[in-house]
Parts: structure tokens; sequence; C-alpha cells
């Protein structure tokens, strides 16, 4: 019986390793997975360019490290010092920027801070500190978490020297969210994230809308110079299509709940010309 | 069947945790038949057994049979206190010796049946050896022991706690195999059984040999004042 | 409770519909757990027959790392594992990070010292029970592993059955690993951690169920089959 169990085993991790013929791997953020978009985009593309892109859903931080290691073939992420940083040290060839999200701020619907009526994102993070009402962080060094970083930073605050009311919780965006929901906290999310949340509880979309709150989306070819398993060209064949007229149909035309989620705003003309 | 008697122990001592269990002794064993070992509780007669079967480690002394040690070991057998058996069936029990020796399955498997007709478990022979009864796990382990037909055999208390029809079934498988040629050294409480299969006798005090004689003399007139209150049935210290 | 309720609902709307997603990731669930703990068998348990019966030198110390190993945190087993089959580090040219090949190994590191530990124990005692005898019959250690093993195979498979319940629940290395690339390297417990990510409580929870389910499945099949074999045994 044992040998017969043995045998099986052994028999499937032979066949183990069937790799599609033209699999690329590309880094991309949770907050891109969790908004949904991935699954209209890859069967698309599977569809126009034969590519299987199989997806790694990280945090920025991460993403940017198995680029630099060269286990993935590109990288989607939206932290822009980051990403120039990732280019001026040659893991990947150029960034080109693809389409924007926007980032929203939650909080119970009562909105004790009353931020629904700020002016500005500052304003709005200046009253959550103001009342000490609740705050959770992803506090994960992830593309979210430098953007909120930023805005404490704009009106002079330090997230380290806040009070308890301060919760970095260094998780991805869906446990943060868990979390928020759990303890009533003010938190900010990517709005597709929050729109695609299935726990919201009595949490509520406050304010969005100030520029500042934009995020860009930027997609970074890995350097082939990393070695012959980098698989540049389906990495540009993939570019190609991402800035192309039917990548921005399927991106402008993304919807939940009736909200548009994303913009496309990648530069054609530099498409074409690259592509050839 | 190889040449290993005589067996000559000299000065063997084993000393346990600072405690001398046995020692020094000077055995001479030869000849044919089976040599007794009586003695008290605590003498140290299994230790003695197991020192001269070289599954003990001496602090002093020597054991040495006539031939290399790798075929003496090969050439003798030993049957426990407490049966070991194996978690298997009766059969494969029995064949155990016999395969490690690197027999033949096919082969092994006959000569097992043909065992397990002689000790009367030929019907048991698929059941689990550890439900046996204590008599039949005695038996298994004396035959297991047979089975590689050893040219010397050491039991230790091979009828402790059995019923006599048992000791009786026991001790013809004993008889059988010294008339067959086995040399068969053995412990025992029992004086009646030491004087039915005795041919010689050790009798062991304090980790020594305080007395050794042939059976008749030895169990008729002892020489020794202790040997003498022992057979007698008093207490000896 | 209304997510308990909904998970139980998605767990059986999941089975009934046989939904093709769900076949896909329990069976690579099973393929990977099932390989990681035949491979672990393989080492651990001559490794636990040959800690019983031979005494060296650093015998206390291996049982005693191996006892500590037990409670390894899979998520840094994950990135050891990930660092050594990065392109960058030392077996990247194998090309084996984010394929199923990778779980099985950081599997086969977390169970090893569990399967290991909890064979050893048995077989311990099962050699105080043979220790005479086998001594006594002057088998080669070979022939002392083989017995202990064979003799002890009823208990060995609690230890396989433990490191199997641990492999298949494990989420944190093979995530780390496998990268939970969809139709390449998900599996039931990284695709019930995307799913809490997400919120989807029901969702998550229903896969939670089905590999409750599974590992019950598997667990009485394995039982079953070894009572069959008694059958014939004795």
């Amino acid at each position: 019986m044992l040998k017969h169990l043995v045998s099986a085993a052994i028999a499937t991790v032979l066949i183990a390793p069937l790799a599609h013929a033209e699999a690329m791997k590309m880094a991309v953020t949770t907050s891109f997975e969790n908004s949904g978009l991935a699954e209209v985009l890859l069967p698309a593309i599977k569809e126009d360019t034969g590519i299987d892109v199989q997806l790694l859903v990280v945090g920025t931080g991460q993403a940017l490290r198995l680029g630099e290691a060269g286990d993935v073939d590109a990288v989607l992420v939206h932290s822009k010092a980051a990403e120039e940083k990732f280019v001026a040290d040659g893991d990947a060839t150029h960034r080109r920027e693809i389409m924007y999200n926007d980032f929203v701020l939650i909080g119970p619907e009562d909105d004790p801070a009353g931020i629904a009526e700020s002016e500005s994102a500052p304003a709005a993070f200046k009253a959550i500190a103001e009342t000490e009402a609740p705050f959770v962080s992803r506090g994960d060094d992830s593309g979210t978490n430098k953007k909120e970083l930023s805005l404490w930073a704009a009106i002079g605050l330090k997230p380290d020297a806040l009070g308890d009311w301060y919760k970095p919780v260094g998780a991805g965006m869906g446990a943060a969210l868990n979390t928020a929901a759990g303890i009533d906290a003010y938190i900010m999310s990517d709005r597709a994230s929050w729109l695609n949340f299935g726990n919201k509880g009595d949490l509520a979309l406050l304010y969005s809308g100030d520029p500042l709150l934009f995020n860009q989306y930027a997609y970074l070819p890995v350097n082939p110079d990393k070695g012959d398993h980098i698989r540049n060209d389906l990495a540009q064949n993939l570019e190609e299509w991402l800035t192309s007229d039917r990548a921005k149909e399927l991106i402008d035309g993304y919807r939940i709940a009736d909200q548009q989620l994303f913009t496309f705003n990648a530069e054609q003309t530099d498409a074409s010309q690259a592509a050839e | 069947m190889v040449e290993m008697l005589p067996l000559v122990a000299t000065g063997v001592t084993v000393t346990r945790r600072g405690k001398r269990l046995i020692g020094p002794v000077d055995l001479n064993i030869e000849g044919d038949g089976v040599t007794v070992v009586i003695g008290p509780n605590g003498a140290g007669k299994t230790t003695l057994l197991q020192a001269l079967h070289g599954i003990t480690r001496l602090n002093a002394g020597t054991v040495r049979w006539a031939c290399p040690a790798t075929q003496a070991r090969r050439a003798q057998a030993f049957v426990f206190q407490t049966p070991v058996m194996l978690r298997r069936s009766v059969l494969e029990n029995l064949i155990y010796p016999l395969r490690a020796g690197g027999m033949a399955r096919k082969a092994a498997l006959a000569l097992g049946r043909e065992w397990c007709g002689r000790i009367g478990l030929g019907a048991a022979e698929g059941r689990p050896a550890t439900v046996l009864s204590r008599g039949e796990k005695q038996k298994l382990a004396i035959a297991r022991a047979l089975i590689i037909e050893p040219a010397v055999l050491f039991l230790d208390e091979p009828s402790a706690s059995l019923d006599g029809g048992a000791t009786r079934e026991v001790e013809t498988l004993i008889e059988t195999a010294a008339k067959g040629g086995t040399r068969v050294i053995l412990s025992t409480h029992d004086m009646g059984q030491a004087r039915r299969l005795a041919r010689d006798a050790v009798f062991l005090l304090r980790g020594r040999v305080h007395e050794r004689g042939p059976a008749p003399e030895f169990f008729h007139s002892p020489g020794t004042a202790q040997a003498r209150a022992f057979l007698a049935g008093d207490i000896v210290e | 409770m209304t997510d308990l309720w909904g998970g139980l609902y998605a767990a059986a709307r999941l089975l009934i519909t046989l939904d093709p997603d769900l076949i896909e990731i329990a069976l690579r669930s099973l393929r990977v757990t099932l390989s990681a703990l035949a491979i672990a068998c393989v080492i651990a348990l001559p490794l636990a027959a040959l800690l019983a019966v031979r005494r060296f030198r650093l015998r206390r110390a291996t049982i005693a790392i191996l006892n500590a190993l037990m409670g390894l945190p899979p998520v840094v087993v994950g990135l050891v594992v990930y660092v050594l089959l990065s392109r960058a580090g030392p077996l990247g040219v194998l090309g084996l990070l984010f394929t199923p090949t990778a779980m099985i190994i950081a599997q086969v590191i977390i169970i090893v010292p569990l399967v290991a530990s909890i064979a050893h124990q048995s077989l311990r005692e099962l050699w105080a029970e043979y220790h005479d005898l086998l001594i006594s019959l002057d088998t080669t250690q070979r022939q002392r592993i083989a017995t202990l093993l064979w003799d002890g195979r009823r208990s060995l498979l609690t230890a396989a059955l433990a490191g199997f319940g641990r492999a298949i629940g494990e989420v944190g290395a093979i995530m780390v690993v496998g990268g939970n690339i969809d139709h390449a390297t998900r599996v039931m417990t990284t695709a019930i951690a995307l799913e809490t990510g997400k919120g989807n409580f029901a969702l998550a929870l229903g896969l939670g169920f089905v590999l409750i389910a599974l590992a019950i499945a598997v667990n009485l099949a394995i039982h079953w089959l070894s009572r069959t074999e008694r059958g014939q045994q004795w």
C-alpha cells in the first residue's frame, strides 16, 4: 500500500514542472489585484498576444525586490520615487506610466473627526490627528503606505511620534481594511480595494477627490542583463498591449458599483515608437 | 556445525553504576549436554549468561571461543527471561533470524512452517505473536532460537511463571536440542528443573562461581556450606 | 455567525457545482502536500530509526534540534528557500522559484523535523522492546532499522499523518516561494488568504471548510487502507 502511495507521489512530482510555453511573471501590488481589474485584463492579454501573465501579488517593496533579484520579468507598481530609484539602479530598462486610480479616506459612518467636510486631504488628516480618532495604517512600506506617510509629512507630523490611536498593522490592503472595520477606525485605501471589499461593517467612504490622492501605476520591464531567463521579449509585447487602445478601452471601462476606478493615461505615441 | 567449544571465560567482570554485578569469573564450558546456572536472586545469573553470549560490555576479563568471535556469534542463540515478541505473525517471528542470516524467503518459510508444527502452533502461524499465551510465547522464542541450529544455546529462566504443562513442553524442546548436539547453558530457579536437565551445575553466589561440578555429585553432596544451604531451601546471602 | 453560515453555504455550493477552480486548487494542494510528505517520510523515517538504534556522539543534540525545529516558523523557511531559489541566489539557475516544486521543497523542510520527532518517539519505545533480541541475533544496523520501520509502521502512519496535517494547512512558506500564482501555484491555503484579504469572508470560510473536509477525507482513506492491509497481513 505504502509503495503505491510513494510511487504515486513520485509520479506527481515528476509531472509537476509543466511550464507554459509563453508565460511571463509580473509582480503587482495587492491593491491592483484586489481591484479585480486583473481578472478583466489577463484573459484579454492572453487572447490578443498569447502571453500567459502569471501575477505575483505582493507589496510594492517586495515587488521591487523580486525584480531586483531577477525573479520576475516585469513589475507594475505605484510608488514613483521607489520606481525611479529602481530604474536608476539599472534594475529596469525604463518606467512607463499606464494608468491611475485614486485613494480614498474611509472611516466610521458617524465620522467623529468630521473629515467628510474637509477642504483637502491634508486637512482631513489634520482633523483625524486633532480628535485622535483611531487610524489604521498599512505600515508595510507599500505604495499605499508611502502615500499615506507623505500626507502626514505634509501637515508636519511623524507617524512614530503619534499616539496610540495610530495603528500601523503591517499588512496588505484587505487585511488592514478588516482591522479598520473591526475597530471602527479611519483608514486610507485605494478606491478599488474599498469598492471590492466585502466586509465593510460600519465603515463608509468619507473623503476623496484631492489630486494629492491620485495614484499613478507604472510598468517596469526588468533589465534583461540579469540573465537569459528574463523574458524581456514578452515584457515588451505586454507593454505594447498595456498602452494600446484595447487596454485603454478595458481600463477606462472597468466599473464597480457604477464607479470608474482607473483612468488610462499612457502616452500612446511613444508606445507605437517603442514597439517598433 | 562450527567447533566452538571449549568456551573459556577468564576474569570476567561486569560493573554497572559503580556496583559489581559479577566477577571476577573464571569458567570453562566444554563437552555436550546442559549446564545449569543456579544461585539466589541477585547472584548475577542473567548477567553471566549475557556476558558469555557477548551482549553485555565487560569491564574486565575475556570470553574466548574455539573459533573466531564473528563466527562464534552467529552459531549461538539466546532466549530471554521475558520472551521478546516481534510485532509480526508467529511464522514471521520464526523466520526472522533465518532471513536476517540471508536465507531465501521461500526456504525460510518452509522451515518456519515445520517448526510451527513442532511447537504445536501450526494452526496459529498467521496470528500476531504478541497475543499468544505466556507458554506459547516461550515456546516460540525457543523455536526461534533453535531454528538457526545454534551450536550453543543460552536460556535465561526459560520456565519462570509457566504452568506445569508448558514447563514440560519447554523442557522437551531443550532436551531434544541438547540430544541433537546443541550445547545448552541455562539459568533457573527451579531446582527440580535443574536436577532434571543438568549434566553439570554452576552455583553462583554474589557474582562469583562459588561451586561447580557434575550434576549428580553436586545435587547429592555439594562441597560448600552455602550450596548445601541453598539446595536445602535456606536463604543464602 | 452570519459569516459562518455564509461559509457553509459557500462550501456546499462549491462542492455541489464541482467548481472547476476549486477542483484545480484542491488537486494542486493534494499533489504538493502528498509529494512533500512522501519525500519527507523517505528522509525522516530512516533518520528516526537511526536515532533510535545508534548511539553516536551528537545523537542527543540531533534529537534536541529536531524537537526544536518542529516549531520552525514556516514564513522563515519560506524566506530561506526563496533566497536560495531566487535567480540571484545560489540555486537560481534551476529556475524553481514560483513553481510547485519550490513549494514541495519548503514543505519538506517544514515537516521533516515533525515527522522525524514523532516517529523517533514511537520507534524508541519499540527499540527498547526489541533491543536485546536484535543485538543477540547479531543483526546489522540496516536490518535493525528495517525491522523497526516495518514493525512500527502503524505508529509511523500517525507521524506521517501529523506531517500531512501540518503541510496541507501551511500558508506562510508556500505563499513566499510559490507566489500564489493563479493556475500555477495557487493552492487551498493561499486562496483562503487571498479571499480573506479581499474581505470575502464567506468564500474564504467556504474554502476553509472544503480544506478541512479534504484533510479528514485523506486521513480516513489512509486509515481505511492501513486497516485493509492489516486484515491481509494477520
